[in-house]
């Protein structure tokens, strides 16, 4: 019974010697420690990037919300419908109702050159007129600051990504589109949303800006709840006087985050792995300078009966140590610099900005962390055999 | 030159260690490659852009059009040499997923503001022959096979046919290749009248306009000219430099210099670490050695060097090697399937990169080669 037990003890004084050197060799130890903390942190920045803008693109459908575009459209910037269209579609089975109407929004999706605050030059920044019911549309709606825009008025509000990362969006001020000039009265947010981004105003006052006469671009709607998408869409789809396709609204956001997302994915995973082949060979050099300075006690060892198991387990030990210590000091610093961080970036399906937030979540520091002992295992494997290898008579000549 | 023998030894004399720390190195630059072609591919062409060509579009944004007539006006405009117009059609063929750009031009003067682009003479001649002709770049044709006399239809997210279709076909008249690197062949260019007629809508208008100016100089005077020109009109404009507009249209996804520049310090500030202490765990080991030398007669200069050259000779093998492997890797192409059609790996990124290598080597030998140094004959050789 006390082979396993011995095998432990063997185990642990073997590690306990490799450990307590590691302030003797600080320099190869910090360099594998601080490799592996490297790569957990771009892989998790770069990660998290693409997590923030799936989860802005996320946050902006309800399950129970749909959009309606023109079929064959990919996004709103290319749809189009005449009032007619609208009115067909809120008069829809389907289609929740208060007293005050249909919620549908008929709403208009143009882009203004606003320049961005990070780099000076100018973006894409997408306003978007709206009818009554856009507010009861997407219920994470709020008025942070100042108050509505007047309907009918040349009045704007503001999300509050737009805000921060455009300039010339502040409450008070003007924005200046071609000749026209519009005050700012308020600032919303829409929980995360892609609608934090925009510029709004109402709808009719944008057709008249535009020269679009009566035309719409997109209907958002309501519906009495999500199990209603089905008939609502098939109602739709079959009417002869429409040419329309019918989303639900997570799943419209969630076609056009695909193409930036796979952008920062792929990129960001190519990145990674060519740091962690690095990575890999820095921790590679650092166990094996521990197991060549510590050549003379492991053959005194084994010349005392430890077995080669031990000293292999003893040297992965060690570097799995090191492995997520510099894992976890990536993924600290990854959390540090990136969580929250606020930024825009260019949604090519729309053809507009869209502002977001980086989240670093906890799948992602998993996953940093994963790396950092897969690295860790990799580095510490072939110095352990090397290290249970040695032949005992030659080390000790060492001496 | 006389010392190669010793470094080479010298560096032979811990295989293990060399290798892996080479191999550190390597991989370092064939990062620093990979992240010059993304950010070359993200930035599109940024560099080699016309000195001389300026961009023209809507004040107010690049998805308003502007009237064809502003052409002859900006033509009229001293110091603009040549003025011709572009659109954006936003056709798909087949898949979404196949995404290339195409746009309507005007064959004769697109093919002479962009210089760049090679189309066989008689390809030429037969654009300009045929309405409905297109030329298309090298890269797309070889994605989907086509060939000179094939009839491609696209269907137009945008643009309405007077039939009520939205199925254009082009006959593909000719398949261009660039002259430089920087230049895409993934677009498809047809021809502007036809694309007039048949559309519906929008007749007379044009996305944005091309201008070259006479003198590179004057550039700057002639944008403000051409600004001034349509000032109060209901279509004001916005007209900078070639390079300034796509610098600017690469920043609309974000700072990318910074974000590349970012992730190039973390690598090599760990690549400095790793090689920084192979090369003082090689000078602590041969103490001994360094104090016979310098009993030999060695200077303080000849030991300095010997040991800052064994770090460059590291350094710079470990760069060669990586800046190799780094423009072998980038030659097969886009890692992305199609959404960077300018991958590729800038020259002048290359030169950086030598001169990267060799600054890492000097860094990481510098504290080493100083303590090699300073040794003492004495204290040396007393550690033997």
């Amino acid at each position: 019974m006390s082979g396993p037990v011995n095998w432990l003890s063997q185990v642990a004084s073997v590690s306990k010697f490799g450990l307590l050197s590691i302030p003797q060799r600080r320099g190869s130890v910090a360099a594998a420690v601080f490799g592996i903390a490297g790569v957990v942190a771009v892989l998790v920045g770069v990660l998290s990037m693409g997590a923030g803008f799936q989860k802005a693109l996320a946050a902006s459908g309800s399950p129970d919300a749909a959009i309606i575009l023109r079929s064959g459209a990919d996004s709103e910037m290319v749809s189009g419908f005449l009032r007619e269209s609208t009115r067909i579609i809120a008069d829809a089975p389907g289609v929740a109702r208060t007293e005050e109407g249909s919620l549908a929004s008929a709403e208009l999706f143009v882009i203004i050159n606003l320049p961005k605050r990070a780099t000076g030059t100018d973006a894409n920044v997408p306003m978007r007129g709206v009818e009554h019911a856009a507010f009861k549309v997407r219920d994470k709606l709020k008025l942070l600051e100042g108050r509505m825009f007047e309907w009918g008025q040349n009045e704007v509000i503001v999300g509050v990504g737009a805000a921060s990362e455009f300039a010339g969006l502040e409450l008070g001020g003007k924005l200046r589109v071609g000749r026209r000039e519009w005050p700012i009265v308020g600032i919303f947010s829409a929980g995360g949303g892609t609608a934090e981004s925009e510029i709004w105003t109402d709808a009719s006052v944008l057709q008249a800006a535009y020269q679009r006469g009566d035309t719409f671009q997109s209907v958002y709607v309501k519906l009495v709840s999500p199990g209603a998408f089905q008939e609502f869409k098939d109602g739709l789809t079959t009417d002869p006087r429409l040419n329309v396709k019918v989303l639900r609204q997570a799943e419209y956001y969630a076609e056009q985050s695909t193409a930036v997302t796979k952008l920062i994915t792929t990129l960001g995973y190519l990145i990674a792995a060519l740091m962690a082949i690095g990575a890999v060979f820095g921790a590679l050099n650092t166990m094996y300078s521990s197991v060549s300075a510590r050549t003379r006690e492991i053959a005194t060892l084994r010349a005392l009966g430890f077995g080669s198991g031990a000293v292999v387990v003893s040297v992965m030990i060690e570097s799995l140590a090191l492995a997520v210590v510099g894992g976890a000091v990536g993924a600290i610093l990854a959390y540090v610099t990136f969580n929250g961080l606020h930024t825009a970036t260019m949604n090519w399906n729309s053809f507009s900005q869209v502002t977001f937030a980086f989240a670093v979540t906890p799948e992602l520091l998993a996953q940093g962390i994963v790396w950092a002992v897969l690295i860790g295992l990799i580095g510490g494997l072939f110095p352990a055999i090397r290290g249970a290898r040695l032949p005992i008579a030659a080390a000790l000549r060492e001496l | 030159m006389k010392f190669l023998h010793l470094i080479w030894s010298n560096l032979k004399r811990k295989k293990l260690r060399t290798i892996l720390t080479l191999l550190s190195i390597v991989v370092a630059f064939i990062l620093f490659g990979f992240l010059s072609a993304i950010k070359h591919a993200l930035a599109g062409g940024v560099t080699l852009a016309g000195q001389n060509r300026l961009v023209v579009r809507h004040k107010v944004s690049i998805i308003q059009s502007l009237p064809e007539s502003y052409k002859a006006r900006m033509e009229r405009i001293p110091g603009v040499g040549l003025a011709t117009h572009e659109s954006w059609f936003g056709g798909v063929y087949q898949d979404p997923k196949n995404f290339f750009a195409q746009m309507p031009v005007e064959p004769e003067q697109f093919l002479d503001m962009f210089p760049e682009i090679a189309l066989p003479p008689e390809q030429k001649q037969a654009w300009l022959q045929t309405r409905t002709g297109a030329i298309i770049g090298r890269k797309t044709a070889g994605r989907f096979h086509w060939k000179v006399g094939e009839r491609v239809p696209i269907q137009s997210s945008i643009w309405v046919k007077t039939d009520g279709s939205r199925l254009w076909e082009f006959d593909i008249v000719g398949i261009f290749d660039a002259k430089d690197k920087a230049t895409d062949t993934t677009p498809l260019f047809f021809r502007y009248d036809y694309f007039d007629e048949a559309r519906a809508w929008n007749k007379g208008q044009v996305g944005w306009y091309l201008v070259r100016v006479k003198d590179p100089d004057q550039a700057a005077e002639v944008a403000k000219l051409v600004d001034q020109e349509f000032e109060n009109s209901p279509a004001e404009t916005k007209t900078e430099p070639e390079g300034a507009f796509l610098q600017g249209w690469a920043k609309q996804i974000g700072d990318i210099t910074l974000i590349t520049a970012t992730i190039m310090s973390a690598v090599f500030f760990t690549i400095l670490l790793v090689s920084g202490n192979t090369m003082s765990q090689a000078v602590r080991e041969r103490t001994g050695e360094l104090g016979v030398l310098k009993a030999m007669g060695f200077t303080n200069a000849q030991v300095l060097t010997l040991v800052l050259a064994e770090s460059c000779v590291l350094a710079t093998l470990g760069g060669g090697l990586g800046l190799g492997l780094a423009a072998l890797m980038i030659s097969r192409g886009d890692p992305t399937g199609g959404m960077l059609p300018l991958f590729y790996f800038p020259p002048t990124d290359v030169l950086t990169g030598v001169g990267l290598s060799l600054a890492l080597g000097l860094v990481a030998g510098i504290f080493p080669a100083h303590h090699a140094m300073r040794l003492r004959v004495a204290d040396a050789l007393r550690r033997m």
